[in-house]
């Protein structure tokens, strides 16, 4: 039996997907998604301890804060942002075509969802590696230095401006990655006609999970990019 | 009775539908879950009592003649992980609470069976890696892991420590989700909020605090093990960081974590006392509405640990207003419990003496707290052995009492068989006795000065640590005879039926052991909760066939 | 029999898993997003003083709240959704809040000596 036949066939079947705890559709959709969210709220107390180190540091130490987030490249990381919504609006597409029973769609959409992602980590590489050779990563290599080559100011805070850098972009990019592994899974069982109209929890949960992710990255770039850009001068 | 003559057909339960080690290892069933947590939950607590049992031996004797300094270190450090990790915060949740929940609530099992599963998996992940810690020298740094000691200095195994705990604290943030998702959806029909068991009530509130708080201590072990792997700066100031930083973190999900530890006990108290009262809780809505107040204000105190810090004294008058008003909840209960005696039908069966146990040994170690939540008091006391009575008060008079109740409670439920009532009463008493014994001294130790995480003090002290080492012999009996006697029963011990203790609830409507889908039918709840006119009360049955 | 132990009054509740947003509103929140992204990348170039912080922030807020509310259909969400995030962000505003105080009062009281 070809996919497509399989799918009309469990698109018939009103207990398709239903575990046997459950008393109905409706129950079992609910809970799930109740269960995402409450994940989804742990998630904003993990990444909520970095911010709050974030702000705390950046009162404290504004200008070294300032001085290495300029460092960053805006442009690029507007960019990447723009490629991160577009994911987002994939994301919120295939679920979408999901609920219409649109099989081809849904497996169009999160591919491209995909490779949006892809590009966005693809772009993260770049800039870790760059600032890599710049010798901006904290440790035991990291030096600060000015535009005219000279010992900056401010080594240390510099440093913890990069250590939270790094923190944050990376428990970001590790959640991405995660990400991009179940979103693999579920391309292939989209594939297969695993999901119906009726029944396609894993994909809306998935999709609350990478938009929470896009969320997160709404709130970096702000804060890690665009400190003091027009080149006033913190003190 | 009925005297079988013929051989007893074991009616199908959970505990025989399937057999083999991979029927436990692979099972969805939230009972058999709970029983795997058991094994491991009880193992640990040995653990941490061996460890408990090395520290009040070195100090029996004021010179540090058992233990050299650094090792003595390591003993309190493992002591306080292995407890609280390991032992404390799983406990009652993982244990009673997923056996327990789904058949009060008249459900089939928890709403994420699968994940319940994987959280146990996670447990065993972290207490591995705990173990292979304590068996290769252990870390040094207090379960308090201050920094920059812990991040730069200490040599003892600070990273995998703080990986076992980051591990752990999933499987409670996978439990907490659970039961949250699980009593908002899956209860009978007919058993609205208000009809909800103590109980229930309680784990709802523990799982709130487990959603919102172990994500940060997560976060803070994660920068942690960052800091001290890769030498870069959050909390220590060499590096530009803030020590104090790392306190406010920690002890934002460490104090709501006593919280966890607590309020799942108290929610096995509501039910002993009701049921051995023979009497509805007395002001239900104002039990069940406490565990949300000390669950909302538990998340507001956490900077009363932080007194002598360098905290700011402004915050740590708001700190400490707020700590006054944490109590009020939990006195609420205490009243309530009382009042749900006062001319109650009392019988004072074991779950019933730990449970009056719980409410003198928590009121003390409640009011301590208080003391402490002072500031200028604070400032004396912190760090002393008042500090250690304290919190073990509550924990072990308060938690480990509630935990050893419901296991007294629960035990015919779990297994269909009844312990042996003259040993369980007499350890009850050795128990109570032990612990006051083990830790009163302590108040006043404390308050004469002796400070804590030392494992030599002044001949002064001598007498009250050579009772207290005293009581913790006769407290560590008061724990063993239990483990001998509950093993002694499932192979001796009277079968029990399905409501052995007259109580009321969804749990003694069905067998004793539950089959796996815990109801033949769903049941539909038409009574308000604590309906005692309605129950069944068997002593035993004896099923035939 | 329904079987889910909900009061009675959810069952006037539409049937939430049958809600579909419907594609032009995605494509609109889409544009917001992306226009909003640039808005914040342009206006950190331009010196507003201490506001430059306010003003990326808000709009990240923004942001933020249309995609919890159309990407993630909060709007068309049950009041236990609503509550879920809503506890979420309070208590993400607790964490921080309260360890402001500390930060911000510290330098109030001086230290004896200094």
């Amino acid at each position: 039996m070809d996919n497509e036949t399989l799918m009309l066939e469990h698109e018939q079947d009103e207990h398709y997907g239903l575990q046997h705890h459950f008393e109905n559709q409706e129950q079992q959709k609910d809970a799930s998604t109740i269960g995402m969210w409450t994940f989804l709220l742990t998630e904003i107390m993990f990444f909520g301890g970095l911010f709050l180190a974030y702000f705390i540091y950046r009162q404290w130490y504004p200008a070294a804060f300032a001085a290495a987030s300029n460092n960053t490249d805006l442009w690029l990381g507007a960019a990447n942002t723009t490629v991160l919504i577009c994911s987002s609006l994939t994301m919120a597409m295939g679920v979408h075509a999901a609920a219409l029973g649109k099989r081809t769609m849904l497996v169009l959409f999160l591919v491209l969802t995909l490779m949006l992602g892809g590009i966005f980590l693809g772009v993260k590489a770049y800039e870790y590696h760059d600032k890599w050779v710049k010798h901006e990563i904290p440790g035991a290599h990291f030096e600060c230095r000015d535009e005219k080559g000279a010992p900056c100011a401010d080594e240390q805070h510099t440093q913890l401006f990069f250590s939270l850098y790094f923190g944050m972009t990376g428990l970001h990019a590790s959640h991405m990655i995660i990400g991009f592994g179940i979103l693999l899974v579920l391309i292939v069982q989209s594939w297969q006609g695993k999901f119906t109209s009726g029944w396609h929890t894993p994909i809306e949960m998935f999709g609350l999970y990478w938009h929470f992710v896009d969320i997160v990255w709404i709130f970096l770039f702000p804060l890690l990019y665009l400190i003091d850009r027009s080149g006033r001068g913190l003190h | 009775m009925i005297e079988a003559k013929y051989p007893v057909r074991e009616k199908k339960n959970y505990l025989n539908a399937e057999h083999g080690l991979m029927s436990w290892l692979l099972t969805k069933d939230h009972k058999r879950i709970a029983i795997l947590y058991l094994y491991a939950v009880t193992f640990f607590f040995v653990i941490g009592g061996l460890f408990a049992a090395l520290i009040r031996l070195e100090l029996a004797t004021p010179a540090g003649d058992l233990l050299d300094s650094n090792t003595y270190n390591k003993v309190f450090t493992m002591h306080g992980v292995i407890m609280i990790f390991f032992f404390l915060i799983p406990s009652i949740p993982a244990i009673l609470g997923n056996f327990l929940i789904p058949l009060m609530i008249g459900a089939k099992d928890l709403a994420f069976p699968r994940i319940n599963l994987i959280s146990w998996y996670i447990y065993m992940v972290g207490g591995l890696i705990g173990t292979f810690v304590v068996c290769t020298g252990g870390v040094d740094t207090g379960w308090t892991f201050y920094t920059p000691f812990s991040s730069s200095y200490s040599n003892g195994y600070v990273v995998l420590t703080a990986l076992a705990a980051f591990i752990n604290g999933f499987s409670s943030i996978l439990t907490g989700l659970n039961f949250i998702v699980t009593v908002h959806r899956m209860r009978a029909p007919g058993l609205t909020w208000f009809r909800l068991p103590l109980f229930v009530w309680a784990h709802y509130a523990t799982s709130a605090v487990m959603i919102l708080g172990t994500p940060v201590i997560a976060v803070t072990l994660f920068l942690l093990m960052l800091e001290r792997g890769l030498h870069i700066g959050f909390f220590d100031p060499a590096y530009g960081g803030d020590p104090v930083l790392f306190q406010h973190l920690f002890w934002f999900y460490s104090h709501p974590a006593v919280y966890i530890m607590i309020l799942p006990s108290m929610g096995v108290i509501s039910e002993v006392i009701s049921t051995f009262s023979s009497k509805k809780p007395f002001g239900y809505t104002f039990i069940a509405f406490s565990s949300v107040a000390i669950a909302v204000f538990g998340f507001l105190v956490w900077g009363h640990h932080l007194f002598v810090s360098s905290q700011s004294a402004y915050a740590g008058m708001v700190f400490s207003v707020l700590s006054y008003i944490v109590a009020i909840p939990s006195a609420v209960k205490i009243f309530n419990w009382l009042a749900t005696m006062y001319k109650g039908n009392i019988r004072l069966e074991t779950p019933m003496l730990y449970a009056i146990g719980f409410m003198g040994l928590f009121t003390i170690g409640g009011l301590t707290g208080l003391f402490l939540a002072a500031m200028g008091m604070d400032v004396h006391l912190t760090d002393t052995y008042f500090v250690v009575a304290h919190f073990h008060y509550v924990m072990v008079g308060g938690a480990v009492t509630g935990y050893l109740a419901g296991l007294h409670f629960w035990w015919p439920k779990m297994t269909g068989r009844m312990y042996p009532q003259g040993w369980s009463k007499v350890s009850a008493i050795m128990v109570f006795t032990g612990f006051n014994l083990t830790f009163f001294p302590q108040f006043l130790l404390g308050y004469m000065g002796m400070p804590r995480r030392y494992h030599v003090y002044p001949p002064e002290f001598a007498v009250l640590n050579v009772l207290s080492s005293a009581g913790a012999s006769l407290l560590g009996i008061g724990f063993l005879i239990p483990g001998i006697y509950f093993i002694w029963s499932l192979k001796y011990g009277k079968l029990a039926g399905a409501n052995p203790w007259g109580a009321t609830g969804l749990e003694w409507q069905t067998a004793s052991p539950p089959p796996t889908e815990n109801f033949a039918i769903t049941p539909v709840v038409t009574h308000e909760a604590y309906d005692y006119s309605t129950v069944v009360h068997e002593e035993e049955v004896v099923h035939v066939g | 029999m329904s079987g889910q132990g909900k009061t009675a009054a959810h069952g006037k509740h539409e049937n939430h898993a049958s809600h579909i947003v419907p594609v032009p509103v995605y494509l609109a929140v889409f544009a917001t997003l992306i226009v909003l992204t640039w808005v914040t990348a342009y206006v950190s170039t331009v010196d507003l003083g201490p506001l430059n912080i306010y003003v990326a922030l808000s709009i990240a807020v923004f942001k933020a709240s249309l995609v919890v509310l159309f990407f993630m259909h909060v709007k068309y969400g049950t009041r236990l959704t609503k509550m879920i995030v809503g506890a979420g962000l309070f208590w993400l505003v607790l964490l921080l809040f309260l360890v402001m105080i500390d930060i911000w009062t510290r330098s109030w009281m001086g230290v004896p000596g200094r």
